[in-house]
């Protein structure tokens, strides 16, 4: 069985990273390949890492109001690299008027506060095509 | 006083027969629910606590009267009859003007002193035309780059008669100089100013993760604000030694209480090695403590603290002085506690920590807003807010006895329990070196990562009840009006700061900066090159990168 690989990263200047810790723990034991990236990852890195680890996946943690500015750059970045299959998610403080900005600009997943674990990673293992899938 | 020892437990009881012949019969008829019966943090909590919880209580050694050695009764002889605690609202959002505004609102509405939160480019010692500054600029708090901002972020407030508190920690000696610019502007003497500066890096490492340069370096900027203080601005608390940060992070109650204190041991330390008298500097310390749900736990974690503060200052460190020995502390309603969901019972759950706050005896609160898990919050979020603690201070009736809950058997019983835990964290964390040598190990970080992981668990368990999160569900919700920060100001910021750099005299910028650099790379003390570089328009951006320079940044193991 081919395992969901998934980049899980904190993009931006905020380091308040307990959400993007324990989802990217939540996410390993369901049985994903997780690779978190740490601080304050630039969408190039982000989108690097993704390239490079062949992710099925990138998952953005961003409570600071920058998501307008990462999210719409990271999808942006991974259709330059032909990595359009990457499915894209994002947890953390967005304002309602900003979901439909984000899902227009190819933002899949948006979980906001109080959202269940469980939820994410049925949302996730619904949509990632892992590779083996995608030809 | 001999009234007061009616609180000591009596020495015997009997639960062991109460068990027996009460409650069997009685689980018999009427089981009770399944629990899990703990706190927030995840502690068992007894059914009945009794004297056989608090074995060998002695009212002098574990309580003392108000005012007395150890404190845990409080640091005031009169608790609040004396003087209310502190309300103090931490704002800052958009331009140095926007938030001038709101703070002028909230002393008009009784408010009674300042809180400043800065943008995350300013808590990082970015200005606002770095690239990593891109979509942040004035979205978490507000932003100041030079002089100019801080001059008018206090334009027609008079630094001389209130008490401010900025929650800045890597730049903080940047931020304190540009404040102390412009009390000087003002004409308001250094020697009256009174607030305090968060200036704790140790958390930053542990839970909040703002830092630039490595542990070490930076401890030596907190121990230059310390001595230039003791010289320079002796009212001014130099340091808000803070668990807030460490328990939103994810650590348990006792996790908050162990590392924030064993960080203040480790500041006490370099300060004394850095040749600091312990009673010069250490009256100046203060705290900043989380007020979570558990509202039993909260208010024992508080009463250890002062208790272990107090010994631990005069036993480890020698400190003579009263004011070295009364932990004097800040505290903050849980923001991790708030839900985004049925926001309004929010209101409620703020209630409720903040009277833990006062019943362990808070020298100033925050209370957080109804709408914090959604957005900054509106200005009528923030008076409810407010008004909360008004409602506590005025109408409650709590506030007019000193520690009313001291000698219940349960508080005692877990105000013993989390001073001997917080012991034994000591021991572990002094065995490794010292919190620096332990932050460079990541022991600290690992403690909080595991413990957050292990709540999240008990919420999707339902082993933990969210109300309207994982239980007691809305079908459809009504969205409340929130506050949103759109892209005008970092425009306005980033013109500001063009014209900062063109009005300045840049040969002055450009001297004091390297005088900066030079100070850093010697033992002299920081905070008067910095004085000089904020005099001359320099801004956060340039000062920190002076340091960055000599000192490098740090850039911690990524490990989940």
């Amino acid at each position: 069985m081919n395992k969901i690989r998934v980049i899980v990263a904190k993009p931006g200047l905020d380091g308040h990273d307990r959400g993007a810790k324990v989802i990217a723990r939540a996410l390993r034991d369901a049985g994903m390949e997780v690779i978190y990236t740490g601080l304050r990852q630039t969408p190039e890195q982000i989108v690097a890492a993704a390239l490079q680890e062949d992710a099925d996946v990138v998952g953005l943690s961003i409570l600071s109001g920058a998501h307008m500015h990462v999210c719409p750059r990271v999808v942006e970045l991974l259709r330059d690299k032909g990595l359009d299959h990457v499915l894209v998610v994002v947890g953390g403080i967005i304002p309602d008027v900003d979901i439909p900005k984000l899902r227009a600009a190819g933002v899949s997943g948006i979980f906001l506060p109080g959202s269940p674990m469980q939820e994410i990673i049925d949302f996730i293992k619904a949509n990632a095509q892992p590779r083996l899938e995608r030809v | 006083m001999s009234g007061m020892k009616t609180a000591t437990p009596p020495t015997t009881s009997g639960r062991g027969r109460w068990e027996a012949r009460v409650l069997e019969p009685a689980l018999a008829k009427a089981p009770e629910r399944s629990g899990p019966f703990t706190t927030v943090s995840g502690r068992d909590v007894r059914r009945l606590y009794t004297a056989d919880d608090v074995p060998g209580f002695d009212y002098e050694t574990n309580l003392a009267d108000p005012g007395r050695f150890p404190y845990t009764r409080g640091i005031h002889e009169t608790g609040y009859r004396g003087k209310l605690w502190t309300m103090r609202q931490f704002a800052g959002f958009g331009t140095p003007e926007e938030t001038n505004a709101r703070y002028k609102e909230l002393l008009e509405a009784g408010g009674t002193g300042l809180s400043v939160a800065f943008d995350l480019p300013t808590l990082m010692g970015r200005d606002p035309d770095h690239p990593l500054s891109l979509g942040e600029v004035g979205k978490c708090g507000v932003s100041i780059s030079s002089l100019a901002d801080m001059e008018r972020l206090f334009d027609g407030i008079s630094l001389a008669d209130v008490t401010t508190s900025m929650t800045i920690n890597s730049p903080a000696s940047m931020i304190f100089a540009m404040y102390l610019v412009v009390a000087e502007k003002q004409g308001a003497d250094w020697g009256r100013l009174s607030g305090t500066i968060q200036n704790d890096i140790l958390k930053e490492f542990i839970a909040q993760k703002e830092y630039i340069y490595p542990p070490r370096p930076s401890m030596r900027l907190i121990t230059d604000v310390f001595a230039f203080c003791a010289d320079q601005v002796p009212r001014w608390n130099t340091i808000s030694v803070s668990g807030y940060h460490i328990r939103e992070a994810g650590a348990t109650a006792l996790q908050e209480l162990a590392f924030t204190l064993r960080d203040g041991i480790e500041y006490v330390q370099w300060g004394i090695d850095a040749g600091l008298d312990v009673d010069r500097f250490v009256p100046r310390i203060s705290f900043f403590f989380n007020a979570h749900n558990d509202f039993f736990e909260e208010i024992a974690k508080y009463r250890a603290a002062r208790r272990i503060w107090s010994e631990v200052m005069r036993d480890r460190f020698g400190a003579r002085d009263e004011r070295s020995l009364k932990l004097r502390f800040h505290t903050q309603t849980a923001g991790v506690s708030l839900t985004a969901q049925q926001p309004y019972n929010n209101v409620v759950r703020t209630a409720i920590q903040a009277l833990a706050a006062v019943l362990g005896g808070t020298q100033s609160l925050h209370t957080n807003s109804l709408d914090e898990a959604l957005a900054l919050p509106t200005k009528e979020a923030v008076t409810i807010a407010l008004r909360t603690q008004q409602v506590i201070a005025y109408e409650s009736g709590v506030t007019s006895s000193v520690d009313p809950l001291g000698g219940s058997y349960y508080v005692e019983s877990l105000t013993r329990d989390m001073r001997d835990g917080a012991y034994g964290y000591f021991e572990t964390i002094d065995r490794m070196g010292g919190m620096v040598a332990a932050i460079e190990h990541g022991y600290p970080q690992r403690e909080v990562a595991e413990s957050a992981y292990k709540f999240q668990q008990a919420v999707e368990k339902k082993d933990k009840v969210i109300v309207g999160v994982n239980d007691f569900v809305a079908d459809r919700e009504e969205p409340i009006p929130t506050l949103y920060i759109d892209e005008s100001v970092a425009e306005r910021q980033l013109a500001r700061l063009d014209r900062v750099r063109r009005d300045r005299d840049g040969g002055r910028v450009g001297r004091a900066l390297d005088q900066l650099r030079e100070t850093a790379a010697g033992t002299g003390n920081t905070m008067e090159p910095l004085l000089e570089c904020v005099r001359a328009y320099a801004t956060v951006g340039e000062m920190c990168d002076a340091l960055r320079d000599v000192w490098g940044e740090w850039e911690e193991e990524p490990v989940i």
